[in-house]
This record gives structure tokens, sequence and C-alpha cells, in this order.
């Protein structure tokens, strides 16, 4: 019998009442029939006449100027059709988040005079299959002039850092600031007025979606001149625009299938293989298919960013944080991608679920020579967390104190002022520790049993 | 040299839908000929049943049997907009959206049957079984499909609705950061057991306790699902994920296949134990929120705070491998002795 | 290399294909016979969502040349359902909620089908030394296994426990039962 996770009623009683007939059953999947039968369709499960494949010949260096791009060598391989450089591409920038006004467009489709990064897309090549294409990537040559590489979040901030991007700074600006900014109370006036001061600094390695569905599409050209995407994207729309920008063609000439994903967890975000497939259709008139391999995946495709935070808690004896100052480096990688939207939602998170009178966040957005790093499940916060959470017990420790009442003692509540200003609402962390609690048998006294999200107790 | 056992917590929120919002999503719902209701997306499945929680809404609130309701999605040739399967965003986005549609088509609906029935429409209900019926009269009702019909045959009229959500967008104040980031937030306390090889490095996760507040468990079991997922994705990144194993120092040695890409197995997943709690948020679809990326949080610091309480040794650096936590047991060594 | 023709009997049936060396068995399953219930998830032989059964055994398509399986037998996900009615393994993934995106569950299904088919009374660890070369991404692997463990059940003839398809909470609390009377919707 399948395990269904029990409600516990007796929480939010109130709040929680309703009549549903539907809502709140735990019906069928009604997808899994398709899936334990193998009919499911997924973009890739389709066999055309006449298809084509497109394969990337990449950067093999950090951070080099380009000298000289040969594609003969490629030219040359049978089943070759053609190869696409930067010069092919009509718009060769990527424009992740200009349809809601979140710049700069840094990253090119296909790299122009310099590489970012190793593994950066610089030829595509198209080719009557996929070992032919892959064969034809690999004898593209290219002469690079290297330059100075950086490849640390800290380092790149620091003076004298090698400057890699041409905006000029190794970070994203935020309206005229080198960071995303929290600032709440006094934190310095916090710090001053604690019983002690416990730091703590935390970091984190990339980490790859691996999606068991590797990110891919099939363009095919229609009869009335359109081109039909079949994609994997987890966005079909931002594909859609973010294509016809690229491809300069206009929106309505393309045509966006999908909706059934091997898995997500926001590696299919950026929009990476349908403007080259598109591209490759449009320049042979026939299906192209673009789909990363298990590789570019692993090492090309954009990973969780890795992140390294600096927490500064000024705390009284009795457990209450009066003040956190919090130092957070995302390391966006080469390009911005989704990382500047990224670090302000991380920024966002803090100080985490707990009210704290005095806050100072810094979270910068750095670029790096690195993959670029993008959306993944939890952007901007599960790494966040595991600082906040692992701190939070460093905290405890050095307290001799309870863990979880730590945590109900500072948790936040309804009413009360989060750091980036907003009031709370719908609060229930008092509630899922005590929760937690109970399910391990981990013993509260009666005050901390008694607290709750709706109201505060004590002072 | 033993195993040694320990317990760690860690307690977490997460915000629902993009960050600073301003990312809509739309449905449409219309009446096929003999009563099926076609609700028209853009969005997309991306394994966590998206289809079927948008199917349930749509019944729910049409008033009608889950079997009528068709869900048709992704492709932008007929679905309205959505941004997109991200930021924990879907059900709750989409949700509202059908929400929205399925309402203006049950008006409709109603309307159409009333005509048929000779009634006032506000005295009619739906019955869940496929029947619009006169309040509180068992002999006065009609079925869908002859409400469909009549729709499209004798009174033509389009049985139909439209839905959009959206989060109006907030722009931070760049000097102090303020905002309106979310939409409502999540709320998830892990307990994590482990036991720690001293003389290998290994730890092993044991059993993970977890309890969730998600607003309204819309389907209990796609639920189960994203949370005990989640949570065994939380644990193979604490343990085991990195795309560069020497971070920072070198990009060398990337992992390029799920052979070097190291992941806990079918023998490797811990017991878990959860439980959900309700607290319904206001702009919720039923009071649902957005859980699908929460769920992978908490356990992460659970499992550090576990290794510490076992073997004293704090991991400030993921994943938590080995070799980590060997180093710093010779560390707490190389106290004890200096 | 020249191409050769080759016989498998694929789900029961004899067919030929013209194949040149470098065809993969999961590559003449999709490309030529149209068969996409095999998945590539990564064409290295690390992810298993490509798995089959060949002779009974379950190997990962991707890496076998078809040439060198010529006279074999090929049993694939399509091969499982007696029409409309699914076998129990696959039953038991569907009630047992073991799917999410589903791209891998046509190879754990057929590695799953492989242990049953060998071992009818398969122990936990069974289930998951038989599964371990399958990567889900999604599960966590807890409801794959729980399905897998009730397949045998059932295959194993217990109709006295019927699979359950809205499964009722076993611990403290019941979560709201399904109910006749629908309500007004609220946002
Ligand atoms: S595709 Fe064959 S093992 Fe991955
Ligand atoms: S269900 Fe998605 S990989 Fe297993």
């Amino acid at each position: 019998m399948a395990r269904v996770t029990p409600i516990d009623t007796a929480y939010f009683k109130g709040e929680r009442a309703g009549d549903f007939a539907v809502i709140g059953s735990a019906v069928p999947r009604s997808d899994a029939r398709g899936h334990v039968t193998g009919r499911t369709v997924f973009f890739e499960d389709m066999t055309l006449p006449e298809m084509t494949h497109v394969k990337i010949h990449r950067s093999t260096r950090h951070h080099a100027l380009i000298d000289r791009v040969d594609v003969s060598g490629a030219l040359e391989v049978p089943g070759v059709l053609r190869v696409i450089t930067h010069e092919d591409v009509p718009n060769n920038w990527y424009t992740v988040l200009r349809l809601i006004g979140v710049g700069p467009d840094d990253e090119p489709v296909l790299a122009e005079d310099r590489v970012l990064y190793r593994g950066e897309p610089i030829v595509a090549v198209v080719a009557e299959t996929e070992e032919a294409a892959r064969e034809g990537a690999a004898r593209v040559a290219v002469g690079y002039t290297d330059l100075p590489a950086v490849l640390d979040v800290e380092e790149a901030l620091a003076d004298g850092a090698p400057i890699i991007k041409q905006a000029g700074t190794n970070h994203f600006v935020y309206e005229g600031h080198h960071c995303r900014r929290i600032r709440f109370g006094d934190v310095e006036r916090g710090f001053a007025e604690a019983d002690r001061i416990i730091e703590g600094r935390y970091s984190s390695s990339p980490i790859e979606h691996a999606p068991t569905e590797p990110t891919g599409c099939i363009v095919v050209p229609q009869g009335d001149g359109r081109l039909r995407i079949h994609t994997n994207t987890q966005a079909a729309f931002f594909t859609l625009d973010n294509t016809a920008l690229i491809l300069g063609v206009p929106p309505t000439s393309l045509r966006v299938v999908g909706g059934t994903v091997g898995g997500g967890f926001g590696g299919k975000v950026d929009v990476i293989v349908e403007p080259l497939a598109c591209l490759a259709a449009m320049l042979t008139g026939r299906p192209a298919k673009y789909v990363f391999s298990r590789a570019e995946e692993m090492q090309v495709s954009s990973p969780r960013a890795a992140e390294r935070i600096s927490i500064k808690d000024g705390v009284m004896d009795d457990g209450r944080i009066v003040a956190r100052k919090i130092t957070l480096y995302v390391d966006a990688g080469a390009y911005s991608r989704h990382s500047p939207y990224g670090t302000t939602k991380a920024a966002a998170h803090m100080p985490g679920p707990y009210t704290i009178p005095n806050v100072h966040v810094d979270a910068y957005c750095v670029y790096t020579n690195r993959t670029p790093s993008s959306a993944m499940r939890g952007f901007g916060v599960t790494i966040g967390d595991f600082a906040l959470e692992s701190h939070m017990d460093h905290v405890a420790r050095e307290l001799n104190m309870d863990p979880l009442r730590l945590r109900l003692k500072n948790a936040y509540r309804d009413g009360d002022m989060k750091a980036h200003r907003k009031i709370a609402s719908g609060t229930a962390l008092v509630e899922v520790i005590q929760s937690a609690a109970d399910l391990v048998g981990h013993d509260l006294p009666p005050e901390y049993r008694a607290m709750s999200s709706t109201e505060r107790s004590e002072g | 040299m033993a195993l040694r056992h320990g317990r760690g917590y860690a307690a977490v929120n997460y915000p629902t839908g993009m960050n600073l919002g301003g990312d809509p999503s739309q449905a449409l719902v219309h009446a096929t000929t003999m009563g099926g209701f076609v609700v028209t997306l853009s969005s997309v499945d991306l394994g966590q049943g998206l289809r079927t929680v948008v199917a349930q809404c749509a019944a729910e609130t049409l008033g009608i049997p889950l079997e009528n309701v068709i869900v048709d999605t992704a492709d932008t040739d007929t679905g309205p907009h959505c941004m997109g399967t991200f930021a924990s965003r879907g059900t709750h986005r989409v949700g509202n959206a059908v929400i929205v549609a399925a309402r203006e088509a049950r008006d409709v609906m109603l309307q159409v049957a009333a005509d048929e029935l000779e009634v006032d429409a506000e005295d009619l209900e739906t019955d869940g079984t496929g029947f619009v019926r006169l309040k509180g009269s068992s002999e006065k009702k009609i079925h869908i499909s002859e409400v469909a019909l009549a729709a499209h045959f004798r009174q033509g009229r389009t049985i139909s609705g439209r839905g959009i959500f959206l989060k109006e967008p907030s722009t931070p104040v760049p000097e102090t950061g303020e905002m309106d980031p979310d939409s409502c937030q999540a709320h998830a306390c892990t307990v994590a057991e482990v036991a720690v090889d001293d003389e290998t490095g290994v730890v092993e996760v044991l059993r993970l306790y977890n309890a969730y507040e998600i607003g309204r468990a819309l389907n209990p079991a796609l639920a189960t699902q994203q949370v005990e997922g989640g949570a065994w994705m939380g644990l193979s990144h604490a343990l085991f994920e990195s795309t560069e194993p020497y971070y920072p120092h070198s990009r060398e040695h990337g992992p390029v296949d799920f052979t070097e890409y190291l992941m806990p197995g079918p023998a490797d997943i811990p017991a878990q134990t959860s439980v959900f709690l309700e607290r319904p948020a206001g702009n919720g679809p039923f009071g649902a929120k957005g859980i699908g990326e929460m769920t992978a949080n908490a356990p992460i610091p659970a499992i550090a705070n576990a290794v510490y309480d076992a073997v004293g040794v704090r991991l400030t650096s993921m994943p938590f491998t080995p070799e980590k936590v060997l180093r710093g047991l010779d560390e707490l060594r190389a106290g004890r002795a200096g | 290399m020249p191409s050769t023709i080759v016989t498998i009997e694929l789900n029961g049936t004899d067919r030929e294909l013209i194949a040149r060396p470098s065809t993969t068995l999961l590559s003449a399953l999709r490309e030529t016979f149209g068969l996409m219930g095999a998945k590539r998830g990564c064409a290295q032989g690390g992810c298993g969502s490509c798995t089959v059964l060949l002779d009974g055994r379950p190997v990962v398509s991707c890496l076998i040349p078809v040439v060198t399986v010529d006279g074999s037998a090929v049993e694939t996900i399509e091969g499982l359902a007696d029409g409309e009615r699914l076998d129990d393994v696959q039953q038991a993934f569907v009630d047992h909620f073991a799917t999410q995106c589903g791209f891998c569950t046509p190879g754990m299904i057929m590695s799953a089908t492989a242990l049953l088919n060998r071992k009818p009374d398969p122990t936990r660890q069974d289930v998951t030394e038989a599964i371990c070369g399958n990567v889900c991404r999604c599960t966590g692997y807890e409801p794959i296994i729980t399905a897998v463990l009730a397949a045998a059940e059932r295959r194993r003839g217990d109709p006295a426990v019927p699979t359950p398809t809205v499964p009722t909470p076993t611990v403290p609390t019941p979560t709201v039962p399904a109910r006749p009377a629908p309500t007004e919707a609220e946002v």
C-alpha cells in the first residue's frame, strides 16, 4: 500500500477546515499509466526522416582570446552539412530575463572574440548523423591566446584581480551597489549590546541537476514555414520568446511543444539548445536535434552555484539573537544567466525564518571563469539554509542550549517585520518544530509547547 | 575506532513563487459537446504531477467528476502564457489561474442548466457526480453532458472561462533591500539521525524525520512524492554531489557520467518518517503553498548537525565527504593532544 | 565494415533489421522499430534508463551493438502489458506512486521484472541490488522498492490483498476523506 504522509490535523484546526470533493484526495497520477507502459512521449521519442544532428565545438580554455577558428576539417567529414559560427546567429546574445527587465545581456550564443570558461560553445556542427556531427565538432581547430583566469569568488573581488567581464567589474551591479543589500535596524549597535559574538563560515561546491533525461530539443520545419520546437524546457513561452529574439524572427513563426519532462530541477530553464537547433533547421531546411550528452549535462550545462557565506551573530546568553550580519558570495561563473536574480532571492531569504532586530546582508553575484551557474531547486536558498541552520546549531552548542528551543525562541511569528520589511503572515515555523519534536520524542518544556506562530507569548 | 551515532536538527521556510513576483500564469477552460471539460495551459509538468493536481483543482471548482476533466498543456499555439515551472510556483500560480477560469465556466454551466430546467441559476448546485441539481430537490436535475449539448446546439453558448494569476512585481529599494519577495512561505523541520564511522569518515544517514507545513495537501500522495524525493536529493547534496570535486582550487577531475557523479542508490537511503501540517495560505489554491524546492533544504544542515553531534566535527563545506570528516577528526585529536 | 542483417525475437515476434556495426540495440529499438519505451539517459551505460531484457537478463541496451545479439530474444516495456491490462509490476508502480517524471520508469520496471522472473520471493535487499544500476533523480527510490515488493506479492497470487489505488494513511491522524458534496472553490 502506498505510503501517504499523514496530516496532523491538530495544528491550525480552525484555519484548515474545508469541505472538498477531490481536493485532499490521493487520486492516482494521470500520467502513471503512460510512464509504466512506455507510452509517455518525451521530446526525443520521435523518428523523423532527414533528421540532422547538432554537436558543439567547445572552448578548451578557462579564459582566452580567440585568434583563429578553422572549420575546414569539420566540413571534410562525410555527413557534415554545415557549420554555424557566431556570424550566423542573427542576435548573438542570450536574453535570459529581458522580458521582465533584468539585464544585462552578457552571454554570446556562440563565442565571438573570446571565451570565458572551459566548455563555452564556439562552433556548432550540423550533420546527417550524431557520429558525423561529433567527429566534425572534434575537427574544428581554434587558436587561442590565454588570458589570466579567475576561478575563485573572493579572488575575483580582490584588488588587482584581472577583470574578466567587459562590463568592467567582476560582480553584478545592483543599482549602483556592489551587492544586493539588506539593511534593517543597526547591526553594529546590536553587536555592541550582545553578550557574545558567534561567527561561522560556510561554503559549497557546484551541483548538477542530473535529470535522467538530458536537456534537448528537436526542431521540425513546417509546411507553412514555421518551426515546431519539441523541447523539454521548463518554460514554454520563455523558450519561445527568447528564441525568437535571438533568431530575429517574429514570435509567430515559432511554436513550442513540450510539457512532458524527464526531470528538470531548474536545469531546463536556460534557453540554450533551442536557438541553435532552430538555426540548424533553418539553414538546412531539415529537422534538427540538439541534445546534451551526459558529459555536457554534467560539465557544461549550468550547475547550482557554489556559494560562500559568512555569518556573524550577536547573541544574548538567554538565546535571543539580536544582530546578524551576512556576507554571501554566489559564484555565477562566466555569465549572468539567472544568477543576479538568484542572488537577490538569497538576500531576501536572510536572516532565515527568525525575527532578529538588526540585520545586515551583503549578497554578491560574482563572475569567475567557471561554467555559468543558474537556477536549481531551492535557487538562492538551499545553500543559505545550510549555512543558517548549521550556524543555529553552532550557536546552540556555544550557549549550551537545546537547539530546538533556540530556534523556537527566535522563530518568526505572524505580524513580525522581516528584514526586508514585509510583515510576516501565515507563519508556521514554531509548529513544524513542535511537530518534529513529537516525531522523535524530543522533550519540550510547557512554555515552548505553548508557543504559537499566531501569537507571541513572551518578549 | 567505532560507529558513532548522532542526531541533528534544522528548520527552514521557503518562498512560493518567483522572487519579487511578476510571474503570471494563465488558464482556459471550456466544455466539449458531451460535457468533457478541457483545461488548456502552456505549463510544464516536470514530473511533480502538475497535470493531476490541476485536474483536481478544475474538478473541485466546477463541481464535476475528475474523469470529466482533460488537461491539455504546453503547446504555445493553443495554451495561454505560463511563466514556467520553477520557483515552487506551478501548483500555486497555475492552480489559482485554473480556479479562476473554472469558476467562470461554472457560472455559464449553471446558467445554461438553469435555462434548461427553467429555474434560477442561484438555486442550482453541482453534486460532484455529474449532475447539476436544484438545491433541496432530488427530482429536478440535469446531467452536465445534457447541459453541454444544450449549450452547443440549443442555446448557442460557450461554456468557458479564462483565468490568470499574477503577483504584482515588487522592486527592491537599493539602499535597504525593502521588498515584497514572495506570495507565502512553506515550512519544514528535519531531524536527521546518522552513524559516522570514525575510521573511514563515512557518514550514513539512518533516519530522517520531517515535519512539513505546506498550506494544503491538494493531493497527499503527490505531496508525499515531493517531500520524500526532495529529502533524498538533500541527502544526496549533503554527502555526495559536486561537479568540481576540487572546487575552488581546480576545475579538473569533474565527473562526466553517473559512475563518477555519485548519488545515494536504493540501498543507501534512510528510513523517512514525515508528517504534514496545513496552514492554508490566503492566496494559495485551496490554501496550497509551493513545496517542490523546500524539501531538499532542511536535510542538509540537519545531517551536518547530526555529524557534529556524533563526532564533534563541524562540517562547513558541502559535500560532507569522508575526507572532510577525517580531517575534522584529525584536527580534534591534534587539538586534544596539543 | 558492411551492414548485416540481424534477426531478433522482439516481444515475442521475429523481426529483422539491417544494422551497421555501430548500431546499438537501443537505437535499433527506438529508430528502426519505433519502440520508444527504452530511454536514452546517458548512452554510457551509467543510468539504466535503456534497460531491456536480453534472453531474460537485464542489459543496458545503449552499450550493446545489435549485430552481437543476432538470434536473441529481446523484451521491452512495450511487451509487458496484455493489451490494455497492465502486468503486476506496472500496476504496482501505478498504485504505489513509484513514478514521478517517469523517465527512469521503463528501465526500472524491466530490471524489476528480471528479478521477479528469477526470484519470485525477493527480499528488500534483492530489490535494491536489482535496481542499483537504474538511476532515479525524482523519487528517492523508496516507493519503487515498495512497488516491486508489492508486485512480487501479487504475482505470487495473494489476491486476498487487493492493491488500493486510493490509500489511507497509517499514522496519527487521517487526511481529509473524499466527500460527495463539492463546494465553491476559494482562492
Ligand atoms: S542510456 Fe543506457 S545506461 Fe544510460
Ligand atoms: S521518476 Fe524521474 S527519474 Fe525516476
